[in-house]
């Protein structure tokens, strides 16, 4: 086998490959959260990273004081984080409107130091575990590589969730509204549409999708309030790599890097941290627009 | 002719001021004073938002701590060899960001600035979590012994001085001109015929070199390098000290520096000290709702409505 060529046992690879997968799940849901923000507000969401952390949170206190479980969280999570997200677009994101887009960014970014602050404050920078829910513990041993099946559910949540957001603004006609709005919200608000309400709702739905991401994080890694806050610059350059173009190419782009990402830690490990930040950097140099980037 | 006056009394202040106020947290502020004038050239004049300068303020720390500390440069020269290093970093981090406008700009400097934080995170010559320890601050023009801290803090302010005064006279320079042109236009800009790009990208590595000039010293003052200046939340302070002081403004960059390193020293030695990045959050979402102008920007519509 290949593999076996190049030194590398067959686990160790596909594990990897597996957890490069997870990730690039995880950056394609997050930046596909960003490009819905961007499409409407033409903000950067910098606080995208701590709704995240949110949503991870919000498993925890869900599961402790509803007692309806991870299930019962992923779908009362993102809606309670996306909810608080709409109020934030509402009292203070709203403001803004015909200020320069870059105070967007810098209020996001106070908003995020104000919401990991308060949660560091509370629970300490290190981190509180989450079981694997029970119907999902355990997994198969494929011959190749033994898959957990809690991640493969990651990946297939994901996924899912990417499609389904890609169906509602496709085929639906709040969708065909949102794309109108990223289009020409002047336009849109003359045919009668309520665009400020629409933008409040795109908003809560990027914000959600952060939230999602998180609850599906929750169960493989320790819930910290700082979990977002770094991720967030590598969706960045996932962002700048592919564009806040199109959902597809969100979703490409987001699972590229981090397959991309898993294989650097087999076959160079030291870079596996910058890989990602490395890509950016070439792709600006030949494609400036990013991958599925129209303009620049 | 009022700004002459206004300048010799600050100057005087500062003269004076080390033996009212302890000359450490002075030499502190002077950095961050610095700093925010090097970045307010970027921003302020230029219009764009980079949110990577920790990694010029911080490289320049461990390049200029290195060179002292393990090759035994004078003083003067560490410090001029890490702002040039930074003033170079500025040059490939440039180059990339300019092909892009606006939010990705800001995205683009962020990104390379979190990976130089991870190079030097693991790197050998920057002692990793433990920072570059035991820097020595040598001798001012070979024979003035910096070990005193009132040494220490003229030859700080001296430094200060001289490079507050280029970065004013860059702005009131016709490049300063063209620079604001971009800003508020570029394709018109364009359109005179000028190359928007080279003048991005220089003002981009004057930026570089000066807040790197601000990182070395801060370096030399404390006798340390450590990751903390390179970290991305190092980008957004430096953001909150020029907008809290006044975007674009000569002096703003200064006070905003003053009042957030006022601010951070007083609350760190409070009850309040674990609350720091809440209440610096809470400065940024209050500056960008309401007080957009910043103190002086503010002071000076103030001033013009007035009179």
């Amino acid at each position: 086998m290949l593999t076996d060529l190049l030194g590398i046992p067959p686990q160790v690879l596909f594990g990897q490959l597996m957890l490069g997968l997870i990730n690039g799940a995880f950056y394609a849901v997050l930046s596909l959260g960003l490009a819905v923000i961007f499409g409407l507000l033409n903000i950067v969401n910098f606080a995208h990273g701590a709704f995240y952390m949110l949503g991870a949170f919000a498993t925890i206190f869900i599961t402790q004081y509803l007692g309806i479980g991870y299930w019962g969280a992923l779908i009362v999570a993102p809606l309670v984080v996306g909810a608080f997200g709409a109020v934030i677009e509402y009292f203070l994101l709203r403001r803004l409107t015909g200020v320069d887009h870059l105070y967007g960014l810098l209020l996001t970014f106070g908003l995020a130091l104000v919401i990991e602050g308060t949660f560091v404050k509370m629970f300490g920078a290190s981190g509180v575990p989450y079981p694997v829910p029970e119907q999902l513990a355990g997994g198969v041993n494929l011959g190749f590589m033994f898959l957990p099946w809690y991640r493969a559910w990651v990946v297939v949540a994901s996924v899912a969730i990417c499609i389904a957001t890609w169906l509602l603004f496709e085929r639906t006609k709040i969708g065909a509204y949102l794309r109108a709005g990223t289009e020409n919200p002047k336009l849109l608000q003359a045919f009668g549409v309520n665009v400020p309400l629409l933008t409040t709702l795109a908003y809560g739905y990027g914000v959600a999708l952060a939230a999602f991401a998180g609850v599906l994080v929750a169960p493989i890694t320790q819930v910290s309030p700082l979990m977002g806050s770094n991720l967030i610059i590598v969706v960045f350059a996932v962002v700048v790599i592919g564009g806040m173009g199109s959902i597809m190419g969100a979703v490409v782009t987001g699972l590229a890097m981090g397959v991309i990402e898993g294989l650097t830690r087999v076959f160079w490990p030291e870079a596996s941290a910058t890989v990602i930040f490395m890509v950016m950097a070439i792709v600006l140099v030949l494609r400036p627009a990013g991958l599925f980037g129209k303009t620049a | 002719m009022n700004s002459k006056i206004g300048y010799l009394v600050a100057i005087a202040l500062l003269l004076v001021l080390p033996f009212v106020v302890y000359p450490v947290f002075l030499m502190k502020l002077l950095c961050f004073a610095l700093f925010a004038s090097a970045f307010n050239l970027i921003l302020g004049f230029g219009g764009l938002l980079s949110f990577g300068h920790a990694a010029f303020f911080g490289g320049a720390g461990y390049i200029t701590g290195h060179a002292l500390k393990v090759w035994g440069l004078p003083t003067e020269l560490g410090i001029l060899f890490g702002a040039l290093t930074a003033g170079l970093l500025g040059v490939l981090i440039g180059m990339l960001a300019i092909r892009r406008q606006g939010i990705y700009f800001a995205m683009i400097t962020l990104a390379m600035a979190q990976m130089v934080y991870f190079i030097f995170v693991s790197s050998d010559f920057t002692g990793g979590e433990n920072g570059l320890q035991g820097v020595p601050r040598g001798y001012a023009l070979g024979f003035i012994d910096l070990q005193n801290d009132l040494s220490m803090y003229y030859f700080v302010l001296t430094i200060f001085i001289v490079a507050f005064a280029i970065i004013a006279r860059t702005v009131h320079s016709p490049f300063g001109q063209v620079l604001s042109a971009i800003r508020d236009n570029e394709d018109r800009a364009t359109s005179l015929g000028y190359d928007v790009d080279r003048y991005k990208l220089l003002a981009f590595v004057l930026s570089a070199t000066f807040a790197g000039l601000a990182g070395g010293t801060k370096t030399v003052v404390f006798q340390l390098a450590s990751l903390t200046d390179s970290h991305w939340h190092m980008s957004g302070e430096v953001v909150l000290m020029t907008l809290l002081g006044g975007l674009g403004t000569i002096v703003g960059p200064s006070v905003g520096a003053a009042i957030i390193i006022t601010l951070q020293n007083y609350l760190a030695s409070g009850p309040l000290g674990a609350w720091v990045p809440v209440v610096l959050g809470l400065i940024f979402v209050v500056c960008v709702l309401a007080f957009r102008r910043g103190v002086i920007g503010e002071l000076q519509a103030f001033i013009r409505k007035s009179f």
